[in-house]
């Protein structure tokens, strides 16, 4: 068990540390799509030089961000098939569709129509060029699309019926999976999130040129579309957000407690806006959750139901078998010691049918079958030892939780203060420290950004399909050696290449105007 | 056809950022599809069994052999 656990444990670094490399580049490419688009159009209609080596200028670094993404995702699914091979075959329709879909579209959409953006300019018409522009943001977003519906498969698994013979989720409503609520919030919230990254990305750019003393003219007018970028793009990640946090509370209550550290919930629960964790605090013990925290009273409530008093259930309620409903009513549900039950029957049941399966007994494969499915929605708890193995890392995505939280809050304002001084006579951008806090937040969206999925992933632990399937189940039986192996030649070979690009991407943005 | 493949050709040759650029895209696809793949990355369960009544059998025993047994 104990090497195994290590196998389970770099397995998820490597997925991690691949996921977070895989989104340094993804939303930077969906918002930078978009702001490069706008920019084209201007150009389309008003056929003003300037808008024309504004547009080339951004599509170029668009291009760099590009390249340096390309492929890096698909080791995601490389590693599904080596370090989570029995997860892999245990979703492999439901999963494979919506990937399939993806790899068809950003192939053939976005290598398409990626060659006649760059390599089309008067070879095309202009017409067919800004077409062109928009059909491949339009690839990326949809190609985002699919991903996040398999991701939100795993948070929320829906449409589906398990086949022991197969040993496979069978898929028998394609349409529940792609547009589960959960799938809808997640790719707008992802969409939107991109937007928003990629405005500060183009803000923080032109700070650096005005800076610099070079192409003053260009950086503010791009300051003015990607503000505009940003500012509809940050409405819209809080809208989503916040629909995703109903979303968290209905259907995951366990990442919800995990993300603001209640043990104990209660009506009119308050939303942690700053705190620090008691390390000290456990599932079971009388500790304090929290060494200090500053709380918005009932905040949490109104956060999770859209009710300042509603109830939402804490790690011990939830344990013990308190929760909400889709419905937000306050509901009594299986405890988590009656789940481990139900999917230890489940197991069982899965012995039988697998001995009835070898002795060609159909009476008892169909009356294993009929338990099986009785029991498998809580398939996952009979691989848990106690009902505490159930709660998520508190600590970790309580924090990134908050990061994400506080950084977004701060690009909010920082957003607005941006776009309206960019109208200003005397605006902000001329100043030494504005340009510099511009940059600076370049940074901080990217945190903010990976906060948000540590917050996802985190947050669902120990879970790979939620209620069905704990990592240590659909671990593949590796030697931890290969695993540490590969996870040090990626970090290092990535990081490399990381350095080599963006060395590439400043000398691009340094090159002097023609 | 041939128009097409003149379009890439002539877009590669006309790239101004492009050199390095590409030698980077190229390394990384070598290294992820000729190394990463073939070395670190095997698909587990084709590399092992040779049908999928066979694939489904082995998640099947390492499913319930991974259960925990129920408490008496």
């Amino acid at each position: 068990m104990h090497d195994l656990m290590t196998v389970v444990d770099w397995s998820r670094g490597l997925f991690a540390l691949t996921a977070m490399y895989h989104w340094l580049f993804v939303p930077l490419t969906l918002g930078l799509g978009v702001i490069v688009g706008i920019m084209e159009t201007i150009y389309y209609r008003t056929r003003s030089e300037k808008w024309l080596a504004t547009t080339k200028f951004w599509m170029t670094l668009f291009g760099i961000n590009f390249a340096m993404g390309v492929a890096t995702g698909i080791i995601l699914e490389f590693e599904f098939g080596t370090n989570w091979s029995n997860y892999s075959w245990f979703v492999g329709d439901i999963f494979g569709a919506p990937l399939a879909i993806e790899g068809l579209l950003a192939f053939f959409m976005e290598a398409t129509f990626i060659a006649i953006m760059f390599f089309g300019w008067k070879k095309v018409s202009a017409g067919f060029h800004l077409a062109s522009t928009w059909l491949t943001t339009l690839g990326a977003t949809i190609s985002a699309l699919w991903i996040l519906v398999a991701n939100a498969w795993m948070q929320y698994p829906v449409g589906m019926e398990f086949d022991p013979a197969q040993m496979r989720n069978v898929m028998d409503d394609f349409w529940a999976v792609a547009f589960s609520p959960v799938a809808v919030h997640k790719f707008f919230h992802a969409v939107f999130d991109g937007w928003v990254l990629a405005s500060v990305f183009v803000m923080g750019v032109s700070a650096y040129l005005l800076m610099r003393g070079r192409r003053r003219e260009m950086a503010m007018e791009s300051v003015k579309v990607s503000g505009w970028v940003g500012l509809i793009g940050m409405i819209l990640t809080l809208w989503t957000g916040d629909g995703s946090a109903v979303d968290v509370a209905r259907v995951q209550p366990m990442k919800l407690a995990a993300m603001e550290g209640l043990y104990d919930g209660g009506k009119g629960a308050e939303l942690v806006g700053v705190g620090i964790l008691n390390p000290s605090k456990e599932v079971g013990n009388d500790e304090d959750p929290f060494l200090f925290k500053i709380g918005i009273p009932k905040g949490l409530s109104f956060l999770a139901n859209h009710d300042f008093d509603s109830f939402v259930p804490g790690i011990n309620d939830l344990i013990n078998g308190v929760s909400i409903n889709e419905a937000g009513d306050t509901v009594s549900t299986v405890s988590y010691a009656d789940r481990i039950v139900m999917g230890k029957k489940a197991h069982e049941a899965l012995r039988r049918f697998d001995t009835a399966l070898t002795s060609g007994d159909t009476a008892g494969m169909e009356s294993a079958r009929a338990e099986i499915k009785e029991n498998y929605r809580f398939f996952g708890y009979g691989y848990l030892d106690s009902p505490s193995e159930a709660v998520p890392p508190v600590g970790l995505t309580f924090y990134a939780f908050h990061i994400m939280v506080l950084a977004g809050g701060y690009l909010t304002l920082f957003i607005i203060v941006a776009l309206w001084s960019a109208y200003k006579k005397t605006p902000l951008w001329g100043k030494r420290w504005w340009q510099w806090l511009a940059m600076l937040s370049v940074a901080i969206v990217w945190i903010c950004s990976e906060a948000g999925w540590v917050t996802a992933e985190v947050g669902r632990q120990p879970w790979i399909i939620q209620d069905l399937m704990p990592a240590r189940a659909a671990i593949s039986a590796i030697p931890a050696g290969s695993v540490i192996l590969t996870f040090c030649l990626f970090a290092a070979v990535f990081t490399a290449l990381l350095a080599a690009e963006a060395v590439i991407m400043v000398k691009q943005i340094n090159k002097e105007e023609e | 056809m041939k128009r097409i493949l003149r379009f890439y050709i002539e877009g590669f040759r006309s790239m101004t950022v492009g050199r390095k650029l590409w030698a980077i895209i190229i390394i990384k696809l070598v290294f992820i599809f000729l190394i990463m793949k073939l070395f670190f990355f095997p698909d587990i369960l084709s590399r092992d069994y040779d049908t999928d009544e066979e694939r489904a059998d082995a998640v099947r025993e390492t499913l319930i052999n991974r259960s925990i047994a129920p408490s008496p």
